[in-house]
Parts: C-alpha cells; structure tokens; sequence
C-alpha cells in the first residue's frame, strides 16, 4: 500500500471515528442534568471524541506496524527452526508446566512472606485477593473448562457467606463446620441448578444462570424476618480450636486467642488467622483443581466444551460431567463466600449484584479461559490493581468494561493462554540447510 | 377482588407490555440474525433514557410540549440508532467468526461501559424529567377510579405503530426481505449479492431506535431513572422476547404484553416486593420447558 493510500485511511478512519464518537458518547460527556436543567458545554464532547480518533489512528499504526513484521518473520524464520535439535523417537511430549510450576511456587513464597511486611491494610487486601482466586478458580471449571457460561456465580457465593451467618444464628455451626457446610450446600444448589439446564448450552444457558442469580438476591434481599433483607445480617468472627479473636470471650468461659498465648490485644490477629486459613485452603484449591483438570474428570470437561455431541456419541455421560463441573465449581464459591463473611463480620445482598458475577467472570475471561495461573493472576491483578489506583476508583468499572471487549478482539484465549501438554509429532525429515 | 383495581392493572400492565415488546424487538432480532444476546440493549435504553432528558432540558420552556416531544422523539431515537450501529462495529463486528462465548462476553464488557460511563459523566444519582404532557382520563368502574394518563395512551399507541412499521418493513420491502434472508441463511444470502454485514449493522440499529422510542416513552411516563435501570428491563424485555419465541416480531410484542400483563396482576394481587422474582422465574421456566416460545421455531441442533 502506497504511503499517501495509507495517510488517507488513517485521515477517514479518524474522522469517522471523531464523527461517531461525537453523535453518540458527545451529548452525555457535554451536558450535565441537574435537576430539570443542564450545565456544561459542547467543548466537552469534543475532547472526548478527539482523544478517541487519536486513539484509533494510534492503534490502527500500531496493528499495520505488527502485521508488517509478521509478514518478515514468516518469510524468514520458518526453516531455521525445523530439524536443528534431534531427539530420540518420533514423538515428542510438548511441557509447559516447568515454567507454571515455578510461578506457582514464587508466588506461594511471596503470599507467604508478604504479611509479614504489610501489616493490617495488606493483610485485608491480601485477604480480598485470595476469596477472588478462589471465586475465580471456582468460575473456571464452571466457564473455562466445562464452557458452560454461568452469569449467576455470584449466588453460590451468596450463599456460602449466607450459610455462614445464618448457620452460625439458627443451627450453631462454628466457622469451622460452616466451610463443608457451605461447600455442601452449594454444591447441592449447584447440581439443582444445572439439572434443568443440562440441555442448554451458550446463550440460553447464560440467562438461565443470569436470572437464577438475581432470583437468589432478591430472595435475600426480600426475606426480611429469615436473612434480614437489606439491612443485612451479622456474621460471627471466626475462632481457632474454641479460641476467640475478640477483646473478650463472648461464651462463658471461654477462653480468647490473646489470652491463650499470654500476649497483647491487636484485631490484626483476626486478620492473620483469616489470611493464613485463606492461603492454605486457596493452595489445596489450586492442587486439587490443577489435578482434577488432568484427571478423566477434568478431560471430559474439557472435551464436553469443544464439542458436546460428539463427546456424547463417544460415551461421555454429559449428565454427570456438567453436575460435577457446576457442583464443583460452586462448592469452592460457598467455601469462598464463608470466608467472605468471616473476614467482614456482616453481609448484606448488594455484596452479591450481579456486577460480582461480571467481576468474577471478568478474571476468568482476562486471565485465560481454563488456565489456572491466568485465572489466579488476573484475579490478584484484578484486586490489588483497584487498591493502587485509588485516584482512579470511579473509572474501574469502565476500565473493566474495555479490558473485557479489547480482550475478546485481541486475545480472546486470555493473557496467559490455557495450553495442554500434548504429543506432538516430531518432523521426520531433516530440512536441507542443516 | 376489586373489580376497578383489575382493570387498572390490567390498563398498567398493557402500559408496561408494551414498552416491553418495542425493547424486545432489539433482542429477537440481533438474535435471529446472528444467534446472539446483545447484552447491552438494555443499557441502549438506559442511554436514550439520559439523552431524551437532557434533550428536554436543553429546549426548556422555550417551546410548547408537542414541538418539545417531538424533536425529542426525532433527536433521541437518531442519536441512540447511531449508538446501536456504533457498538456492533466496536464490540461485535470483529468476533464475527470467533466462538460462540466471545461476542456474549464482548456485549457484558459494553454493558459495563455504557453504565460507567454514564455513571461518570451524570452522576449515579437519581435523575427527573418535568412532566410534559399532564392530564389522563378516567372512569369510574364498581365503585372505584381507573386512570390512565395522556403519556400512557401515547405509549400504546406509538408503541403499536412502531411495531407495526417495523413489521410491515420486514414483510414487504426489499431491505426487509434481505434481513429475512440473512436470517434464515447468512452464507446462502451472501452468495446471492446481499451485503450480509450491512444488514447485521441495519439490524442493531433498528433494534436500537425501537428501545430508544420505548426509552423515550417510558422517560416521560415515569419521570425518573437512574444508570441502572438498563439491566433489570433489559433482562424483562428478554423475557418478553423468549416467552413470544426468539427471532420472531409480532412475538416479541405479544411476549411483552403477557409478561406485563402478568407482572403487573402479580404486583397487584400477589406481593409487589416479589415482582422481579416472578418475572425471572418465568423466564427460566419458560427456557427450561418452551424454549422456543408461543410463536419460534424450535432449534434443532447441528453437529
């Protein structure tokens, strides 16, 4: 393409978008309602739709500069590779867990040590990180494996904080009996929810769990002598062997944590207990999920996702692989939920919008589709990014909003793509150069 | 039960229904045409509720109502079409040809930015419209008053029109024939010369100008909204869309017509606080048992 044919696109491509930019997303950056008037200018709209047609003339140089250079790797790059290391027999095990492992286990280190540094702030944004890895894990069986898309995953998650807190009030489970109870009792919902959707897949599947979760929220929300509708409901703080957190033993007789150990008073033990119990069960999450996806199990999701009709046809009970991939998956959101709600002290249903469910599905979306150390990532970026960028609260939702469309475009597996070790043929022949 | 307080929910409901069937269209239509929930025409209605009052506020009192309204009418249903055509270029254009989850994921992204950006550049309070058109009629019916206000006939009868424009352009002129075409067969249509990609265009932004003339209208009948509406009637207006059959036009108007009519008769003799409950619920019984609705062809499914 002549240089003057490609300054003349860019000129078009700028215009079109300053134009439509400045019909559609002009008026409301322009004038602000207040009350029954308005205030504001039109210098406004233009602003906003010129800093977007420099965008896009940024970003259409940008791509036309990458495929350039992909047209010259291709031209020259291919034959070099092929052949230059011989390996014994004909196949070849592709690995791409070496480099997983290692991340995993730098992580784990720095989880670790981290607390150590932060103190009570960190503590708590840690704390809020690790219930999203777990959210997030548990969305990727559901969405990223199986690939069935759940916009509701928010009520599991309601409802192990909720089993939590009402458990605690009605029936006397400790926060340590509430976490197989919440993961049961999800699990359960999990597997009467997908019964019903067991023939639907994509579109219909997404509404079906889209409405099921507002359904759960506005039961919460509505219920007012059973959940406490929307003044919410107080959780009780967790304890470690009978041991409280507390100032003072609330039971009688009962011992506190401080006490037990002699030393002083701080709330930050609470934290610290939360953070340590949050890390060990966001590990066995990680191992078990990252076995389950090697297991038969984990394959027939995976298979069930590429092609359902003809996993069924190769003796794949569809049944069963879809309930344990819902069951699974939400039993980690109960488990996430009462960790949730030990680590607030209260709960109420604006926690479990519908915005959480896109939150959620967000991190699965923008770490990878099916990849373990994408989806723990994005999740931990996802929370932690937020507490850095104070400045910039108000335009989280918009920047999460973006990410999620540009992702779809550009990258649409994810930034850390989810990728099978497999057996790949080994080229046979010996190219002519070497 | 009160003879006049069933009446009057059912003149509410037929009210409601029908704003429910012009949003719906929206829906039915992107997914006949390309098998898609356009997640974010809830929030196109959002947006042309914002524009239709600050349209209404920048003319003030300078005008008299019915210059005011329909220069609203005009700019707003215009302006929120251009919104529709824009976002299938940005968002849906270029998955085109990617998998199924892809697009959906791109439509709850845009979702998240129509609602933050107006959030950002209006405020998360809630906003007002003046009344424009005062005054209603009234009868009295077994010893109680049913009402039904100006704006409210406005909205059965424009709504009725709208559709009926609409339908009468599908069935009749050659752009609709070109739309039925690339309905029923995208490839088959292509090969014969017709420009599938424009129709795809054409058909948001018809399903946006209709949720904008519903956006309109239910502005002036209610008088307040805020960034959020977008997503609970935009979730309602699919009801109405499923429950009608998916892909079909008069079924998208039928369909918001029973859910009206049943969601307003629930909130009047059952319990209010549970309305959304019941029109969730229905949606997901009706998925589950009808999925594909009163008046849809069943999906058969292809390997």
């Amino acid at each position: 393409m002549s240089s003057r044919n490609q300054l003349m696109d860019y000129i078009k491509q700028g215009l079109t978008t300053f134009f439509l930019s400045f019909i559609t997303l002009g008026p409301l950056a322009a004038w602000q309602l207040q009350g029954y008037e308005v205030s504001g200018s039109i210098l406004r709209a233009f602003r906003v739709s010129l800093a977007l047609a420099v965008l896009r003339v940024i970003i259409m140089g940008i791509n036309s500069r990458r495929q350039n250079n992909k047209r010259e790797v291709k031209g020259l790059g291919l034959h070099s590779k092929v052949g230059s290391r011989s390996l014994s027999g004909i196949f070849q095990w592709e690995n791409h867990n070496q480099g997983t492992k290692l991340l995993l286990s730098a992580a784990l280190f720095v989880a670790v040590i981290a607390p150590m540094f932060g103190g009570n702030y960190a503590l708590t944004v840690g704390i809020t990180a690790f219930i999203y890895v777990l959210l997030g894990l548990g969305l990727n069986i559901v969405v990223g494996l199986a690939g069935l898309l759940d916009l509701g995953f928010v009520a599991f998650y309601a409802v192990g904080a909720y089993s939590y807190a009402l458990g605690a009030e009605h029936l006397g489970i400790g926060f340590w009996g509430a976490i197989p109870f919440a993961a049961g009792l999800a699990a359960f919902l999990g597997c009467l929810l997908a019964f019903p959707v067991l023939r639907m897949h994509g579109d219909y599947l997404a509404i079906v769990t889209l409405g099921f979760g507002e359904i759960i929220r506005l039961i919460l929300n509505n219920w007012l002598e059973f959940t406490g509708g929307p003044n919410g409901i107080k959780a009780p703080y967790p304890s470690l062997f009978g041991l409280e957190f507390t100032r003072s033993a609330r039971i009688e007789d009962g011992t506190t944590f401080h006490e037990f150990l002699g030393i002083e008073y701080s709330s930050d033990y609470r934290y610290m207990f939360i953070y340590a119990t949050l890390l060990l069960v966001v590990a066995c999450t990680i191992f078990a999920v990252s076995k389950l996806k090697n297991m038969s199990i984990g394959r027939a999701w995976e298979a069930l996702r590429e092609d359902e009709i003809a996993c069924r046809s190769l003796g794949i009970n569809h049944v069963t692989v879809k309930l344990s991939a819902f069951a699974m998956g939400a039993s980690i959101a109960g488990v996430a939920g009462v960790f949730f709600a030990a680590y607030q002290g209260f709960i109420n249903p604006t926690s479990f919008s519908f915005f959480e469910s896109a939150l959620i599905l967000a991190i699965v979306v923008l770490g990878g589709l099916g990849s373990i150390p994408g989806v723990i990532m994005a999740a931990i970026v996802l929370t932690v990014l937020p507490e850095l960028l104070r400045q910039f609260a108000e335009y989280r939702i918009l920047i999460f909003g973006i990410s999620m469309v540009v992702m779809m475009i550009w990258k649409p597996r994810g930034m850390m793509a989810n990728v099978r070790g497999r057996l790949k043929v080994k080229p046979i022949r010996q190219s002519a150069k070497t | 039960m009160d003879s006049h307080i069933l009446i009057q929910q059912l003149a509410n409901g037929l009210v409601l229904g029908s704003t429910y069937g012009l949003i719906a269209v929206g829906y039915t239509m992107v997914y006949g045409i390309i098998g898609m929930i356009n997640f974010a025409h809830g929030d196109i209605y959002m947006v042309s509720a914002y524009l239709t009052a600050l349209v209404l506020a920048l003319l003030g009192a300078s005008v008299s109502p019915v210059v005011a309204l329909i220069v609203a009418f005009v700019l707003v249903v215009g302006l929120t079409a251009v919104f529709g055509f824009s976002i299938e270029r940005i968002a849906y254009k270029p998955l085109r040809k990617s998998p199924r989850l892809a697009p959906l994921i791109s439509a709850i992204g845009v979702s998240l930015i129509l609602q933050n950006y107006v959030q950002i550049t209006q405020g998360a309070r809630n906003q007002a419209v003046p009344t424009l058109i005062p005054g209603g009629l009234e009868w009295n019916v077994g010893g109680g008053v049913v009402g039904i206000t100006w704006v409210q006939v406005m909205i059965i009868i424009v709504s009725q029109l709208a559709m009926g424009a609409l339908t009468w352009m599908i069935s009749r002129t050659a752009l609709g024939r070109a739309c039925r075409a690339t309905e029923q067969d995208p490839k088959m249509a292509a090969i014969l010369g017709i420009n599938t990609d424009r129709i795809i265009a054409i058909v948001f932004t018809l399903g946006a100008a209709m949720a904008a003339v519903a956006g309109v209208l239910v502005t002036l009948n209610y008088g307040s909204f805020d960034f959020s509406i977008g997503f609970v009637t935009g979730i309602k207006a699919f009801t109405a869309a499923v429950l009608g059959g998916i892909g079909s036009l008069p079924g998208a108007m039928i369909g918001g017509l029973l859910l009206g009519l049943s969601e307003s008769l629930f909130s009047g003799f059952v319990n209010s606080d549970y309305k959304d409950v019941f029109a969730f619920s229905l949606l997901v019984l009706v998925l589950i048992f009808k999925p594909s609705g009163l008046l849809g062809r069943p999906q058969v499914e292809k390997v």
